[in-house]
């Protein structure tokens, strides 16, 4: 879907990296990106990350490159806790915007479970969310360092997340687990993978990945029940916080 | 034999478990962790570590669990295989500075990328899932 944004900005000197954090490695991602593949995508999923139906008719292939992170170190490194989530990144390589939902909200909470229907209202909302997100990063590829949305370096650290005991322990466990994974020990894998969710309930990309470590699902969107009982676990805690574009000044 | 996952190695050597006591040879410690037993200590690039007493045993061995504690490295163990982690230290200097971490991933045809490779241009860096 970035593809129709890349194609806008490049020429001004955007890149876009995709990353893919998955354990399952090439395979399950592949299936994803392939250009066949696209045209089947239900726009239930366009609608739930607030894309608007033009950008979404006019979706294509990437060809900026979509890169696999079996290990899940980038989420590690920078802080994602969910997919989508961005990091800007300015031509001197320093952060400018730490990691946040990519103009994504928590249109999950609309949907009809049975049906996965969206209501119009909360489909008006997601895309209000997601245009503003994306004029935010246009305002930034035209302004750079002038730009608005561009964070100052304290603000940058306080939003990014400094890692505890709870985190480094879960690295490990998902390190081991992937180990144990590659080497077709999937019970145990799995085990170590749980464990990374109970030390870190608020990391998505470990629970899915726990829950996608069962052959049957990988490369399936993920509705099953334990999906939902996690995502009814959050009460009043968000499941995509909003990213915050308040101008920076 | 014991599987160590330290850094981004994986290898098989030798290694006694005693309890909370991980006993590698200097060798097999080495080839696991690049972690060289010197005369003034545990040394790897230009860090050098001093050597504590009961790091060692009579046969000359090293205890990797009592060191990698000391460093404050997560250990999990799930049989043969150990997985040594990243001290909190160590994570949250890299979190000092609003630097991006460099990284170098393979993409879809196998091709690795840099994130140094874009530096000049703005990057958009955005985690997607296959699930």
């Amino acid at each position: 879907m970035w593809q129709v944004i890349y194609e806008e900005l490049r020429e001004q000197g955007l890149e876009i990296i995709a990353v893919a954090f998955d354990t399952g490695g090439r395979a399950a991602v592949e299936a994803k990106i392939r250009a066949d593949d696209i045209a089947e995508r239900p726009a239930m999923i366009g609608s739930l990350m607030g894309w608007d139906d033009a950008l979404w008719q006019r979706q294509a292939p990437p060809t900026y490159p979509c890169l696999i992170d079996e290990a899940h170190v980038l989420a590690e490194r920078y802080g994602m806790t969910n997919v989508p989530q961005a990091v800007w990144i300015d031509e001197e390589g320093r952060i400018v915007r730490p990691a946040e939902s990519a103009g994504t909200i928590d249109m999950v909470r609309h949907l009809d479970r049975e049906t996965l229907a969206l209501p119009d209202a909360a489909v008006a909302e997601g895309a209000q969310a997601r245009n503003a997100y994306i004029d935010a990063l246009r305002d930034w590829v035209a302004r750079g360092a002038d730009s608005a949305y561009v964070l100052p370096p304290a603000e940058v650290k306080r939003r990014m997340r400094g890692p505890g005991e709870a985190e480094v322990n879960a690295a490990t466990h998902v390190k081991l687990g992937r180990y144990l994974f590659g080497a077709g020990e999937l019970a145990r894998a799995k085990r170590h993978f749980d464990e990374a969710v109970r030390l870190c309930p608020d990391s998505w990309n470990y629970r899915r990945q726990s829950m996608m470590l069962d052959p049957e699902n990988v490369g399936q969107l993920n509705a099953g029940p334990d999906f939902w009982a996690a995502v009814d676990a959050l009460g009043d805690e968000p499941f995509y916080a909003p990213a915050d574009l308040t101008p920076a000044r | 034999m014991t599987t160590i996952l330290y850094d981004e190695r994986v290898s098989d050597v030798a290694a006694h478990a005693e309890g909370e006591h991980l006993w590698l040879a200097p060798d097999a410690l080495e080839q696991a962790t690049g972690w060289k037993l010197e005369p003034q200590g545990l040394c790897r690039g230009d860090v050098c570590v001093q050597a504590r007493d009961d790091w060692r045993d009579d046969a000359g061995r090293v205890d990797l669990a009592a060191f990698a504690t000391h460093l404050g490295q997560p250990i999990i163990r799930d049989g043969d295989a150990i997985a040594f982690g990243e001290s909190l230290a160590t994570r949250r200097d890299a979190l000092l500075s609003t630097l991006a971490p460099d990284f170098t991933l393979p993409d879809l045809d196998g091709r690795m990328h840099s994130l140094s490779d874009y530096r000049g241009k703005k990057v958009f860096l955005y985690s997607w899932g296959s699930y």
